[in-house]
């Protein structure tokens, strides 16, 4: 199906997510749609599968003929249809109920008919789901699977995948890649939406390249990568060099520290960070690094063992006298722990700072809120609500709020769901800290290549164990991903950090 | 033109015109003319100064509760116990004066040493709801209740017990107290300058509070977020205390300017309700102090021009409450349907 953008416009108050967009897929092309977080992907997409509606004046032209969509069921009447990022199905439901939702008209489906078409179609593209299983025992790539049939199976002539290869195994990957290259030979049109250039280019017939609402330019094979990472962010941009390990003097100590909550133990675990030290903690989701960096930031209280920072025992100290001792935590899910809704930019400084008398100095503070919006490169006014932020706006307003000085600060997911170049200014923002206070850096990663980028050794946690420090730069994603997966621990030597 | 300030009003407007509309079918269904009981409400309230200054009798206290209230909420907190804060006010009042009425200290030091003991009162009952909640992870709204009828049972003790009239105990209360421990009066009019005077400095105070301080802002911030506040540093719990002890030192100075300014003496239902009556203003007005005055003028007005409903018409002065609840309801319904409105356009 030809698919046609006309003067796409889409205002969020005063600010434009998409501006005059003009775009043009030809039937059985796969579009790749590049740009970093906020240039307004998502926005267009949303628009062509009607989640939203485009400013009026744009047009939307299927086959050559102008069309209305209001709805995500407007769209896949029209043969548009939209895999999201986060799967939207029913975790507790069997996979054939999750592929009869949906489908309009009869109380009483006709589930042998429809299991016979779900195994035409999973077999068709080689996919082993077994219709009878819950969808939440599958993983993210199965139940990418079984909304890319359940569209097709609906009538979709026109997929929308928006950054499909995120959380998926590289085989599953391999597989989703086959599947697209198929349904493109079949005349389907596949739109991809990615920040991942690898990705992009190794699939793609064609790629059109959003910055801050416009559609700056579009590409075709070859692909030169620095080419297009420069319409990405409008300049050059390259990651920075590994830095060598510091061996300053110990910031904080962990002698013997076991841990519990109900699920998991951490017994006997030692530790020396020192100044300018950044350690990564990796490991899947809960297998202990939270507790631990909790730990580390006074929230926790540990069952056994000391902790001390420069030499002061804290053990079973509170938070706030660990934060007055300068150590600075900045939790994974900013909106619920690390920032307050409601509040703007300037009332967050202001909160963050020692109070200077009883009444607040607004235009001090707004002076405040001027410098760091500018030195922290926040993408919002002083007066900005923290909740009206993009995500990697809220990070680098966490990272503003940071106190000085500081000896220790520990990060959850400090660049989870951001673009390489917030990524990329974030860690330069956390190492300059680094130097000029002297401080160490704990932080929770579940991207390996993070973690092996920007530390200087691996604490790697399976199910309550904790491994000895290992040397970044001597190890590979491979190992640590083999450690993660409980592999090879015998050699690593059990908790003796 | 929705997003800004008119359009609030627009809405608010529509809900008030909505409310009047729905309590006018009410009227109808029950035979009574709803202009005609309007009318009644309204020369009743303003008709002349005399019931204005009735008006304002009545506003002293709901403006004090309101301005508590306006603090608790700020700090995230349903205190329903507000009722019974104003009641132990009165209370202490009453304790203090009765302490004083013999001695040789001159009136006006005694009036305001009671009018602190009242202030404490409220202050003690509010940090009893704020403990079982930081402490003993009681919500709030329950604990509130519950002192509720523990306050007015006291009263009932008290009145019947320990400070029972010579004689004879009655529900019109304890023994007034002599005339020089009232805050002085009008000329003719019930109303106090003074207690006017101390409502309106208590909102003022509350407005530099939430506006222009590290204390309020800290406040909404726990409000808002506890959990990020914690980790901003602030100390959640003690701020969610303070909040409790600041609103009930305001309700009981309600209470303490009912025994020192309106009733003389401790009566059964000192409060009146004015705590409940607190609450819906404060949700009416979305916690911002800068409408609390005019709004609360309105409610009192409301309380004291429906009493002329049933000497006039024969009707239940109830209709008052009933146009306060139906007004509160229909602006926050309408308040929804705005914001589902604006995310839409």
């Amino acid at each position: 199906m030809n698919v046609e953008l006309k003067n796409i416009h889409k205002h969020f108050g005063k600010t434009y997510a998409n501006k005059g967009i003009n775009l043009s897929i030809p039937s059985g092309t796969i579009q790749g749609i590049l740009g970093e977080n906020g240039a307004g992907k998502s926005t267009l997409m949303k628009i062509l599968s009607g989640f939203i509606q485009a400013d009026p004046g744009g047009e939307i032209i299927l086959n050559g003929k102008p069309v209305v969509i209001h709805s995500p069921a407007d769209a896949i009447h029209v043969g548009v249809g939209m895999l999201h990022q986060d799967p939207l199905d029913f975790p507790p439901m069997r996979v054939l109920d999750n592929f009869l939702l949906g489908r309009s008209g009869g109380l009483f489906p006709n589930r042998g008919a429809v299991a016979q078409d779900f195994k035409r179609l999973a077999e068709q593209f080689d996919f082993s789901l077994d219709p009878d299983n819950y969808v939440d025992a599958l993983t993210v790539g199965e139940r990418q699977q079984l909304e890319i049939i359940r569209l097709l199976w609906l009538g979709a002539r026109v997929l929308i995948l928006d950054e499909p290869t995120t959380g998926i195994s590289a085989s599953q990957k391999t597989k989703l890649f086959a599947t697209l290259k198929k349904l493109a030979d079949q005349g389907m049109t596949i739109i991809f939406v990615s920040h991942k250039l690898e990705d992009v280019e190794s699939l793609c017939h064609q790629v059109a390249v959003l910055r801050a609402g416009e559609l700056v330019g579009t590409t075709k094979p070859p692909y030169n990568t620095s080419r297009l990472v420069e319409m990405m962010f409008g300049k050059i941009v390259t990651l920075g060099e590994r830095q060598p390990a510091k061996s300053g003097e110990p910031v904080l100590s962990l002698r013997d520290i076991s841990l519990e909550d109900v699920r998991l133990k951490i017994r006997n675990v030692n530790l020396d960070l020192r100044a300018g030290e950044v350690i990564g903690l990796a490991g899947l989701e809960g297998s202990g690094q939270g507790m631990f960096i909790r730990a580390c930031a006074g929230l926790v209280r540990p069952v056994g063992g000391r902790i001390l920072l420069k030499g002061r025992d804290l053990t079973g100290r509170s938070y706030h006298t660990f934060k007055r001792e300068g150590v600075n935590f900045l939790p994974a899910s900013r909106l619920e722990e690390g920032l307050v809704p409601g509040l703007s930019l300037t009332d967050h400084f202001v909160l963050a700072e020692e109070p200077n008398g009883v009444f607040i100095d607004r235009a001090a503070g707004q002076r405040l809120a001027e410098e760091r919006i500018k030195a922290f490169n926040i993408r919002g006014t002083p007066f900005s609500t923290v909740e009206s932020l993009s995500g990697g706006n809220q990070q680098r307003a966490e990272l503003a709020l940071l106190q000085s000085p500081l000896s220790l600060i520990l990060l959850e997911h400090p660049t989870r769901g951001l673009d390489i170049e917030s990524v990329i200014y974030i860690w330069s923002k956390l190492k300059d800290r680094c130097h000029q206070d002297s401080a160490a850096i704990l932080f929770i990663s579940s991207d390996l290549e993070e973690i092996l980028q920007y530390s200087d050794r691996v604490l790697v946690f399976f199910s309550g164990k904790v491994s000895a420090p290992i040397d970044a730069a001597t190890t590979s994603v491979d190992q640590l991903g083999q450690l993660i997966g409980g592999k090879g621990w015998q050699e690593k030597g059990g908790s003796h950090a | 033109m929705l997003r800004g300030r008119l359009g609030s009003f627009l809405f608010q407007s529509i809900a008030f015109v909505l409310a009047l509309g729905f309590v006018s079918l009410i009227l109808l269904a029950v035979g009574a003319s709803p202009l005609e009981a309007y009318k009644n409400i309204l020369t009743g309230s303003v008709g002349s100064m005399r019931k204005f200054a009735e008006v304002l009798v009545s506003f002293v206290p709901l403006l004090l509760v309101t301005a508590g209230l306006l603090i608790t909420f700020s700090a995230g907190l349903w205190n329903i116990g507000v009722e019974g804060q104003i009641v132990l006010g009165a209370i202490a009042t009453t304790w203090a004066l009765r302490q004083f009425v013999d001695s040789t200290m001159p009136p006006a030091l005694a009036i305001f040493l009671s009018i602190l003991a009242g202030m404490a009162g409220g202050a003690v009952w509010a940090s009893f709801a704020g403990m079982l909640k930081t402490f003993g992870g009681v919500n709030e709204i329950f604990g509130g209740l519950g002192l509720n009828f523990v306050s007015t049972a006291l009263t009932l003790y008290l009145i019947f017990g320990p400070w029972k009239r010579e004689g004879v105990a009655s529900m019109s209360g304890t023994e007034p107290f002599p005339d020089v421990f009232s805050l002085p009066q009008l000329p003719d009019l019930r109303i106090s300058p003074w207690a006017l005077g101390i409502a309106l400095a208590a909102v003022l105070v509350v407005y530099l509070i939430l506006q222009g301080t590290y204390f309020g802002l800290r406040l909404k911030a726990v409000g808002r977020n506890f959990r990020a506040a914690y980790l901003l540093g602030i100390p959640t719990w003690q701020y969610s205390l303070y909040s409790f002890l600041i609103c009930g030192a305001l309700a009981g100075l309600a209470g303490a300017m009912q025994v020192t300014a309106v009733y003389h003496r401790l009566i059964p239902s000192i409060s009146s309700g004015y705590g409940y009556l607190g609450l819906m203003v404060a949700m009416l007005i979305n916690y911002q102090a800068i409408w609390a005055v005019p709004l609360t003028l309105f409610f009192a007005a409301l309380n004291i021009g429906s009493i002329q409903l049933p000497i006039v018409m024969k009707l239940d002065s109830s209709l008052s409450g009933v146009l306060q609840g139906v007004l509160v309801l229909f602006v926050l319904l309408v308040e929804g349907a705005r914001q589902k409105f604006l995310k839409k356009a």
